[in-house]
């Protein structure tokens, strides 16, 4: 899977889960101080992109994924 | 050798809240926070906070009012359990003091502390002592005080909690009636012990949040879901769901992944705050007072918190 078939699958989970538009989701935004994603709507997003990308990203992962890219990334990585 | 019970029933419900209600307003006169942000994070709109009442005070008055409406006397009641965590004596406990209130002679007292989770555990053990003849009619409380275990100058968790109590009297069903209490589905995540915490050399409430939100909405499901099918009751068959009201949006995560879709679902948390072991009761015993839960419809109760611990089953209203 490519970097931009991880982001663009982030970024439908991010729409779902915290209302984010799609074309917001670039791989620079921070979650948080860009898209308005709160901790608890972060932990949604975490757990369905454990679903749809079928790999494990712990509770301490979850801190240091602060932009989309960081995200992408070790999505990347964990699912090789 | 056998008693003959093959089951229990509720037969009588109160609580209590005090009567000092703290506003979102109030809190963000207090620490640097906004109506916006805390009903969109946690969905609290306010909570009600103990002035002079203590845990056993509000205990008691929960207690008299379920004892109240089962149609039993003090004299009746043999064994009384209440779950808190938030109990500020070592002894006496707070079933004691309960007894002591409401004038009953001579029953089992008992209090338990598995947090959060505590009345359904309660309820579960009530019925286990009944069924097993070891006590004929029980008063079961869920009572907390956690404004005495809250830090009023962090805005992460002084928003979240609440005071009050809640009670259920449980007695033994007839020869051949159905029972209203279904089989517990309890147990413990004990490598996450640290998730949720009280600690002696620290004495506030706090919370790995992320952690137990994400546990709570992505395990508890499918075991909330045991609960209703051991008491052979279909999860689209349950007309109400009572879970721990600790945050609004865990409450609609579970829901979400549970299917119990024409199940009235509690959300008592949006006046009421998270009032831990109380939470459970409390809702439960204003819905029935609202005329919201049909009688004898099968309710499912199901908590969890720290330890982390919980509990489920389905019960039967009067």
């Amino acid at each position: 899977m490519t970097r931009d078939e991880i982001r663009e699958g982030l970024a439908e989970i991010l729409e779902e889960v915290a209302g984010v538009n799609p074309d917001d989701a670039a791989e620079d935004k921070s979650f948080t101080d860009d898209l308005d994603v709160d901790s608890l709507s972060m932990v949604e997003v975490v757990v369905a992109a454990e679903e749809r990308f079928d790999v494990k990203i712990p509770d301490d992962e979850v801190q240091n994924l602060k932009t989309v890219g960081d995200a992408v990334s070790f999505i990347e990585k964990a699912g090789k | 050798m056998t008693n003959g019970v093959n089951g229990t029933k509720v037969v009588g419900l109160g609580h209590y809240q005090p009567s000092k209600v703290l506003t979102n307003e109030d809190l963000a006169k207090m620490v640097d926070t906004n109506d916006e942000w805390i009903v969109s994070r946690v969905g609290i709109k306010e909570r009600r906070i103990a002035e002079d009442e203590t845990v056993a005070d509000m205990a008691t008055a929960a207690a008299e009012k379920a004892l109240a409406a089962s149609g039993l006397t003090a004299a009746d009641i043999d064994y009384v359990i209440v779950a808190t965590c938030t109990a500020l004596d070592r002894t006496p406990n707070v079933a004691s003091r309960v007894a002591a209130g409401l004038g009953i002679d001579a029953p089992a007292a008992i209090d338990i502390n598995t947090a959060c989770s505590g009345f359904p555990h309660a309820v579960a053990t009530a019925d286990h002592a009944i069924r097993a003849g070891a006590a004929t009619n029980a008063i079961v409380v869920g009572v907390e005080r956690l404004s005495d275990f809250t830090d009023w100058t962090d805005r992460s968790t002084c928003v979240l909690f609440g005071d009050g109590a809640g009670a259920v009297v449980l007695t033994a069903t007839a020869p051949g009636e159905e029972p209203g209490v279904g089989p517990v589905v309890w147990g413990s995540v004990p490598e996450m012990s640290d998730a949720v915490r009280i600690l002696g050399d620290h004495p506030y409430i706090n919370q790995n949040g992320q952690s137990v939100f994400r546990w709570a909405t992505t395990t508890l499901a499918p075991l909330a879901r045991k609960a209703a099918e051991s008491a052979g009751v279909k999860i689209e068959d349950v007309a109400a769901v009572v879970f721990h009201q600790a945050n609004l949006r865990i409450i609609e995560g579970i829901a979400k992944r549970l299917g119990a879709d024409n199940a009235v679902i509690a959300r008592d948390i949006v006046e009421s705050g998270n009032t831990s072991a109380a939470s459970v009761p409390l809702a439960l015993s204003k819905m029935v007072a609202r005329g919201e839960i049909p009688s004898g419809a099968p309710v499912l109760l199901f908590a969890f918190g720290g330890g982390l611990t919980y509990a489920g089953q389905i019960i039967r209203c009067p």
